[in-house]
């Protein structure tokens, strides 16, 4: 019979539906209403995982969000997640689900021989063994990752949706535990805009399945109440299966919804997570607290579980985690476990309770149950065979706490339900920018000043009285309505029966059993971080928590310590003689559970949304013709156009030749275009270029160079000037966002004077640019009203007409260094007027080209490309630009051009380089040397920018940056290759081809 | 997520805007008259406070009008927004 460890009867699972689900490989039943953890336990499996570091086995300790070993790898192929808690994950019919850590099984893991040598693996193992020497890391990260395993992301892209919602209210309550249902229906009485999400796929936390008794009925049917309640008002939103992950500034929370991962048949087309952005007005944390371990001797045994969630899995699950239960605590809260477990069938042995003395309440009620309870005792071993625990050792406490001094005997049993207290949630709190502050008499961390509009109520508060927390939490929703101007209604709270808790005693550590001094006491179970990790941390000098944690990993898991940081941190205080409030936490950051890639994504995955791609208006004939494309910006350009049988070194050389003898066509509509227009224009330009502008007469093109406040190159492009005060402006095609913003923002903060307008018009404009010789009689049989002879229309100025029948405005600029053209006409008239260009070009057999020959005709010319022979540390007068300095007028960065360091005169500097071997082209990014040397590392002189083989001049050429390299032209550089090889090049004038620019003015 | 009242448009998410980063700032009218010393400062020395501190945002993907808030670099709290060329709020420290 499968399901061994069920309830015959009782808890919040449906037995008419069973479920059937694979957990590594066995075929095994649930049912609806398990998570993943309580179907395992029904089914009787105790080692569910292999540790991170020793591969000890490891079984379920928890039932939330806490839970540190049962992360699995839930469900197959596509739509696989690695790291989820089982405690978490609702099962459904078909899911799947593997172990991630144990090879080739959990049960028998090879790694486990870590657990034997652990003597040899102590806290910064990692750092003291494998970062020496530093250049293994890489091999041994490898094996490493191998051997520690977090799961496997899905090999292939996601198919499903994920969304992302904006909304406001005026109160979000996070968590609908009693506290935060209470909160809840204050604010929704006095009718706020509420939202309540809850991480749970029910309404009711640390209610669910218990059999408390509270308004005068069971405590199921005091939540079905509430929430029926609250759905009623129409400005209330429930939200379950919902995890509020972040806290951010002003008040911005993130809920991330979890949608469809329960079904085993999701809706169509329904979205698999949501994302709520939500901006509160006030925040009601009621984030519950999560029970804390006790730290002893091989306190990771398969069977060592919280308390609580040993009374959860057989109340709320109706399954049996143990038949035989030791209880091991220092308060009073897992006494409750005494009844649950014999209420479901189970046998308790004993309570072990490390508080001395006086009798407590919970203790009698024990006591009259026929269990019996130690008091001043404490569990000193836990022995344990295949399967896990199976018997422990108890022994008398010293006064100190601080060891053993009698033995007690010991207890078969099969699990071990422990409580070390209670940890509030902070988490939030924390996020909001809160310190959380110890508090000595309950020995935890509770919520301290708020930063934001945020207030904690309930165990998150410290509160861990039922009673009580019903009161806080109408106060504190109150309290936060009043912040918002909304007059609280008054809310009466329902009565509960009320208990007298002894206080906890806090022990951080618990003594061993000197037969067995080498159990090891963890602490961070997901991260194997162990007491004596933390203790060698502190000896080995150690102070904050922040490095102690870095140091040996606690708190580092996917779990982020929820269960272990706490009794960490006090450790580490004892370890230094200091208290827990001195050693504060580490910081609580956002994601309180991991997240999803997806759900972080949403919509703005693939091309359209996650990034806009641009394409000009000239694409579809680009792609009908074969052009291979590429990235510039958001833009498409096409790159170069192979032939068939063409590779691209091929093609591109046919294209410049191409252009060099006859006429080339390119695409130029993506350059960035800014109309600038009015009184103060040309003084604007004369600021932000380099050069003089106020001389520019109308109809007149220029090239200008800008520059940072640094001196550094930043953009350049020829600036056209249309009429008395208005000119276009192009830029780089990846740089025209960025000078568009510049410009206005120096005129918007330090220029308000001027009367100047910004119009980006990139967009409007479509350019075809014809280069070559032919280029002048190709425009001249396809333009009306364009006097295209070279006295009328000389280099560096422009004219309107029309253009085979479309209005244009035809400049003559050249990036080639041939006669140019870059005819534009209205965005929509581009494919057109393209399709006409090649028409007409036929006789002189036009070529179109891309950006590769364009780069390669540029660099033959010496023509820099800003951003790919300068890197933000390049100046004009390193590129060998100081004719385009002006020396009378005051210019953005100017000035930056004589600090000393931008003065000196062996700054690297452009340069032209010619290799000795006229095929070999230097890869770009290449650095370049003197030649051999023998110190290391090897004195580097400069590098490679640009790098092509022009098929114009049959040689290969390239452009350098060289250090002091103006003064070395014709000598030598190296570049050591990858490969072995010492290329040697001359260095020469950056402009290999028609220095005297001839060919572009004729 | 900072929420950002731009003095044209009103409150709106900080995605839709860029930083500045400290406002007055003022360009030296002679930089050819400044010691290296003093345009070093200009150019790169900013004051980096802990608490208040004025600066600049540009509503980038609404109204792309600059302005000036003061803003505590503590808690992210912006307790006043005024125009270019303003005169700033008296600070009255935290
Ligand atoms: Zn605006």
């Amino acid at each position: 019979m499968s399901q061994r460890w069920r309830l015959a009867t009782g808890g919040c699972i449906n037995r008419s539906r069973p479920l059937r689900f694979v957990f590594n490989g066995r075929v095994l039943t649930g049912y609806e209403g398990d998570t993943l953890a309580s179907a395992l336990i029904a089914n009787g499996i105790r080692t569910v995982a292999r540790s991170f570091k020793y591969h000890r086995p490891r079984g379920i300790v928890g039932v939330g969000a806490e839970e540190p070993n049962a992360i699995f790898q839930v469900g197959e192929g596509r739509k696989t997640v690695p790291g989820l808690r089982a405690t978490q994950v609702e099962l459904y019919e078909g899911l799947t689900a593997y172990s991630v850590n144990g090879w080739p099984s959990v049960e028998f893991d090879i790694y486990a021989i870590n657990d034997l040598i652990g003597g040899l693996l102590p806290a910064g193992f990692y750092y003291k063994t494998f970062m020496w020497p530093r250049s293994f890391w890489k091999r041994y990260e490898h094996r490493i990752r191998q051997m520690a395993g977090l799961g496997r992301a899905p090999d292939a892209s996601d198919p499903d949706t994920y969304d992302k919602r904006n909304i406001h209210c005026d109160v979000l309550v996070v968590g609908a535990g009693p506290s935060g249902l209470m909160a809840a229906l204050t604010a929704a009485r006095s009718g706020a805009r509420v939202i309540v999400a809850d991480e749970q796929s029910e309404f009711g936390g640390g209610l669910l399945g218990t059999g408390i008794e509270i308004g005068g009925m069971e405590a199921g049917k005091w939540v079905q109440k509430m929430v029926e309640a609250l759905e009623k008002w129409p400005e209330v939103m429930m939200l379950s299966r919902s995890t509020v992950t972040g806290y951010h500034d002003h008040n911005f929370l993130v809920i991330n919804e979890r949608r469809t991962d329960h079904l085993s048949n999701p809706v169509p087309l329904m979205s698999r997570e949501r994302m709520w952005r939500v901006r509160a007005k006030q925040v009601v944390l009621a984030t519950g607290a999560i029970e804390r371990p006790l730290v002893f001797a091989d306190n990771d045994r398969p069977g060592v579980m919280l308390a609580s969630a040993v009374s959860v899995y057989m109340q709320r699950y109706a399954v049996l985690p143990g038949r035989s239960l030791v209880i091991f605590t220092n308060n009073d809260s897992a006494y409750r476990v005494v009844h649950d477990a014999i209420n479901a069938g189970a046998v308790v042995k004993g309570v072990v309770d490390l508080r001395e003395g006086a009798a407590s309440e919970a203790a009698d009620a024990a006591r009259r149950v026929g269990v019996p309870v130690y008091r001043g005792h404490v569990v000193t071993a836990v022995k344990s065979g295949f399967g896990g625990v199976n018997r422990i050792n108890i022994g008398r406490l010293s006064a100190d706490g601080r060891s053993v001094v009698a033995h007690k005997g010991s207890i078969e049993c099969d699990v071990l339900a422990m409580s070390g207290g209670w940890n509030p949630t902070v988490h939030l709190h924390a996020q909001s920018g809160g310190r959380p502050v110890f508090d000595e008499a309950k020995a935890c961390f509770l919520p301290g000043f708020s930063v934001q509009a945020e207030r904690s109520t309930g165990a998150c508060a410290g509160e861990f009285d039922l009673s009580l927390c019903l009161v806080g939490a109408v106060e504190a929703a109150s309290e936060a309505l009043r912040q918002v101007g909304i007059d609280p209604v008054t809310v009466d709270t329902p009565g509960t029966a009320q208990h007298t808790e002894a206080p906890l005693r806090a022990l951080w550590s618990i003594p061993g059993d000197r037969a067995m001094p080498r159990g090891k006491k963890f602490v961070d179970y997901q991260n194997d971080t162990t007491e004596a990790d933390i203790r060698l941390a502190a000896r080995e000098g150690y102070r904050s928590i922040e490095h102690v944690k870095r140091y040996t990993a606690l708190g580092f898991g996917t779990d982020q310590g929820k269960l272990g940081n706490v009794n960490g941190m006090a450790i580490l205080a004892d370890a230094l003689g200091q208290s827990p409030s001195a050693i504060g936490t580490t910081t609580y950051r956002p994601n309180y559970t991991p997240v999803t890639f997806g759900a972080i994504a949403g919509r703005a995955v693939g091309e359209v949304l996650f990034d806009p791609i641009r394409r000009t208006p000239m694409h579809e004939w680009h792609v009908e013709n074969g052009a291979a494309f590429e990235d510039v910006g958001q833009w498409k350009r096409p790159w170069y156009y192979p032939l068939p049988g063409e590779d691209r070194e091929k093609a591109v050389s046919r294209e410049c030749l191409a252009t060099r003898h006859s006429v080339g066509i390119l695409d130029a509509s993506t350059l960035g275009k800014i109309e600038i227009t009015g009184r103060d224009a040309a003084e604007l330009l004369d600021r932000i270029y380099t050069n003089a502008w106020k001389s520019l007469s109308v109809g007149r093109c220029r090239y200008g160079l800008m520059l940072g406040e640094d001196g550094m190159v930043m953009d350049d492009g020829v600036t056209s000037r249309l009429s008395e005060h208005r000119y276009l402006m192009t830029t780089t095609t990846g740089g025209a966002a960025h000078v568009l913003n510049w410009l206005e923002r120096w005129l918007q903060t330090e220029w308000p004077e001027l009367k100047v307008f910004l119009t980006s018009v990139t967009d409007r404009w479509a350019v075809t640019s014809i280069a070559g010789p032919k280029s002048r009689e190709l425009l001249e049989s396809l333009s009306e009203g364009i006097d295209c002879s070279p006295e009328a229309m000389p280099f560096m100025s422009f004219c309107e007409g029309r253009v085979a029948g479309i209005a244009a405005r035809v400049f003559r600029i050249s990036f080639s260094g041939e006669v140019a053209y870059e005819i534009n006409v209205s965005a929509d008239q581009g494919l057109l007027l393209w399709r006409a260009v090649m028409e007409a070009g036929k006789p002189f057999g036009i070529t179109p080209y891309g950006t590769d020959a364009m780069h390669v005709l540029r660099a033959e010319k010496g023509y820099v490309i800003v951003g790919q022979d300068t890197d933000g540390s390049v100046t004009p007068i390193d590129l060998g630009m100081d004719w385009i300095v002006s020396k009378k007028k005051d210019f953005i960065g100017k000035r930056s051009l004589f600090r000393a360091d931008t003065a000196r005169d062996n700054r690297k500097q452009l340069v032209g380089l010619k290799t000795e071997d006229s095929t070999v082209v230097l890869p770009e990014g290449a650095q370049l040397v003197n030649g051999f040397s023998s110190s290391r590392p090897v004195p580097m002189v400069g590098h490679v920018t640009s790098s092509y083989f022009s098929a114009t001049l049959e040689h290969s050429i390239a452009l350098a940056l060289i250090k002091g390299g103006r003064a070395r032209l014709g000598g030598s550089v190296y570049a050591p290759l990858l490969d072995g090889r010492l290329i040697k090049a001359t260095i020469t004038e950056p402009v290999f081809y028609d220095s005297d620019n001839v060919r572009q003015r004729g | 997520m900072l929420q950002i009242e731009c003095p044209w448009c009103g409150a709106c998410d900080q995605s839709e805007f860029s930083y500045g980063g400290e406002a007055h700032i003022a360009r030296p009218k002679t930089p050819a008259d400044l010691s290296d010393q003093e345009w070093g400062d200009y150019l790169f020395n900013r004051e980096n406070p802990k608490g208040w501190h004025r600066e600049q945002w540009c509503h980038t993907a609404g109204c792309r009008r600059w302005f000036n808030a003061v803003r505590d670099t503590v808690t992210s709290r912006i307790k006043a927004y005024y125009q270019m060329g303003a005169v700033p709020p008296e600070e009255d420290g935290r």
